[in-house]
């Protein structure tokens, strides 16, 4: 119970900062929006896919790269906590240890939340449609948010590990990037060569991307054999980012000890 | 009388420098401790100990009564903590940094309001918590960041030096506001490179250096390690150097210090009062018509640079 109300407390608190920082509303409103126009407009009108209007594939893309850039944002926040004392600070009230984090993580997944919105009413003004009804698009934006929140850890334990701006982009960067086009977010995978198709199979976003595509009815009729995580999406997508969190979750309450006894 | 603050030989090692090797420090309830030393002697990191921010590598300490290492969560429940630099949320205004912090101390949303109103109005923030804090001024924000500390109603302060940086003003109303939590039990540790603010304000000062405790004790305790009352005379030229130093020898039985240019010498006191008139008639007989003549005692600063080497500024 402790716990709820340290959380909410520091939910409050980021959500104030929503309304304070003009970058951080913009990235949560307009970027989207951005992205959408940008890929869905601009790419979706000069490649097509086989058995889907490329705009519509697109959108799946499009949602999953969105919630990649949780990676950036909750580690420049939290980067920013240890910077300024602010860490410290809690560190000295008796509060639940992981409250800090998970106040952070969930905060910005709220934010993923006002991002989707933004995306989807936009997708829709462009011509996307959901095809499989409305509860499986809405296990679809589940899927999306879940990976979000994975995002968010692992930006958690980026920005605790790296702790200046300047490094937390660029390792957000160099992360993000090659998770976001080693993927089927944006391309169908059918014509890579061999290994990298395997890779790109491999890659747990492809798999998210797959899951939405499912869900949303967006689906190309591709063509050829694929490895396990295109071909199950849906639950090898909640599988990953299970992983995923056990893995990060643990590692950055860990480094949270550790960063702020510095 | 009981301990609230205790510390045994802590240590703590970053990399291959040692910040601290031995500390021992014990606080009775109610009353303040000063720490002093030069920058880099380790004052922060004893504070962070004790606070709970840091593990230390070796010794333990207790703070009312709880473990720091074995109990944390109840430490924390009885502490104040008003670090070197502010750590506030520079996003949130002045208020609304102190009802956050209320409720993680676990007020409940009314009593952590109820709490900031009337520490805003105390520390006299009442213009200003409706602004974010950072659009605040140096002296604001330290004096939020002690409102913050005293949200709770701590058993245990630690101040870190909480009034640098500000004007004598709030200096003042900081300094009244220890003294109340003093006057109303809580026990302090405060370190400060303002050697009058301790005078002003500790029961007992310990000088930290090289990350040991190397004397401690009450002001005058301290001050007369350093040596008693000394009078000094003050001539105008050289040329009276010589003959008021013979005067002084003869007097005293001991050879004057001579400082500053040559021009002020001193002699440590024993029997004041016969030794000052017997100087004077010896100075006169000399012909020595000095400019300054005065009795001096030490103040903390000669405690401080005795004791330190007046050496500051070991890092790096
Ligand atoms: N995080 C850190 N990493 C490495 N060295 C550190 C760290 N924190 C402190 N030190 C070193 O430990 C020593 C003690 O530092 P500390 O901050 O406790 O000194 P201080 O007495 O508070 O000094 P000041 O008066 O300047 O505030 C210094 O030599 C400092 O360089
Ligand atoms: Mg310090």
């Amino acid at each position: 119970m402790e716990l709820v109300s340290d959380v909410s407390a520091l939910f409050g608190r980021h959500m104030r900062h929503l309304a304070r920082i003009p970058e951080k509303l913009l990235s949560v409103t307009l970027m989207p929006v951005a992205y959408v126009i940008v890929f869905g407009v601009l790419f979706g009108s000069a490649i097509s896919v086989p058995g889907s209007d490329y705009r519509s594939y697109l959108m799946a893309g499009i949602f999953t790269q969105m919630m990649l850039t949780n990676v950036g944002n909750t580690a420049l926040g939290v980067a920013g906590d240890l910077d300024n004392g602010v860490v410290d600070r809690f560190r000295s009230l008796p509060m639940s240890r992981s409250a800090v984090l998970i106040g952070r993580t969930l905060s910005d997944v709220a934010l993923a939340v006002i991002a989707c919105v933004a995306m989807a009413v936009v997708g829709y003004l462009i011509g996307w449609r959901v095809h499989q009804g409305i509860p499986k698009a809405i296990a679809g934006f589940g899927i999306l948010l879940l990976l979000g929140y994975a995002m968010s850890w692992l930006g958690a334990l980026i920005g605790l590990l790296a702790r200046s701006a300047e490094a937390v982009n660029s390792i957000a960067f160099m992360l993000v990037m090659p998770l976001t086009f080693l993927s089927n977010a944006f391309i169908p995978l059918d014509g890579l060569p061999g290994w990298l198709r395997l890779l790109c199979e491999w890659n747990p976003v492809s798999a998210v991307v797959a899951a939405c595509r499912e869900l949303f009815g967006n689906t190309s009729t591709g063509t050829g054999k694929s490895a396990l995580p295109v071909q199950y999406p849906i639950p090898l997508s909640l599988a990953l980012i299970a992983l995923l969190l056990a893995i990060v979750v643990p590692a950055a309450v860990g480094a949270y000890r550790k960063a702020a006894a510095r | 009388m009981e301990i609230v603050i205790e510390a045994e030989g802590i240590r703590k090692r970053y990399g291959d420098h040692e910040a601290l090797r031995g500390v021992d420090l014990s606080v009775p309830a109610g009353t303040l401790l000063g720490l002093l030393g030069p920058n880099g002697a380790g004052k922060t990191t004893t504070v962070r100990v004790l606070a709970t921010l840091l593990e230390a590598d070796e010794g333990r300490a207790s703070v009312a009564g709880y473990d720091v290492r074995t109990q944390p969560r109840e430490v924390r429940r009885r502490i104040g903590l008003t670090g070197q630099y502010a750590a506030l949320d520079e996003r949130l205004t002045g208020r609304e940094n102190l009802q956050l912090i209320g409720v993680l101390h676990r007020l409940g949303r009314r009593g952590a309001k109820t709490r900031a109103d009337v520490l805003l109005d105390r520390l006299d923030l009442g213009q200003v918590a409706a602004r974010p804090v950072k659009t605040y001024s140096g002296g604001t924000r330290r004096r939020l960041d002690l409102a913050a500390s005293l949200i709770a109603d701590p058993k245990v302060l630690f101040l870190d030096e909480p009034t640098t940086g500000l004007d004598p003003t709030s200096r003042l109303i900081l300094w009244d506001m220890i003294r109340e939590q003093l006057a109303a039990g809580v026990t302090v540790l405060m370190t400060t490179q303002y050697l009058e603010e301790a005078d002003q304000l500790a029961d007992r000062i310990a000088v930290i250096d090289g990350g040991r405790v190397i004397a401690d004790g009450t002001s005058d305790e301290l001050k007369a390690k350093v040596g008693g009352e000394r009078l000094e005379v003050t001539v105008q030229d050289d040329a009276a150097i010589p003959a008021a130093v013979t005067a002084l020898r003869e007097v005293t039985a001991m050879e004057p210090a001579v400082e500053r240019n040559g021009r002020v010498l001193s002699v440590s006191l024993r029997d004041q009062l016969k030794t000052v008139a017997e100087a004077a008639s010896a100075l006169d007989a000399a012909q020595v018509r000095p400019i300054g003549f005065a009795v001096r005692r030490p103040s903390l600063d000669d405690v401080f640079l005795a004791l330190t080497g007046g050496t500051t500024g070991k890092e790096g």
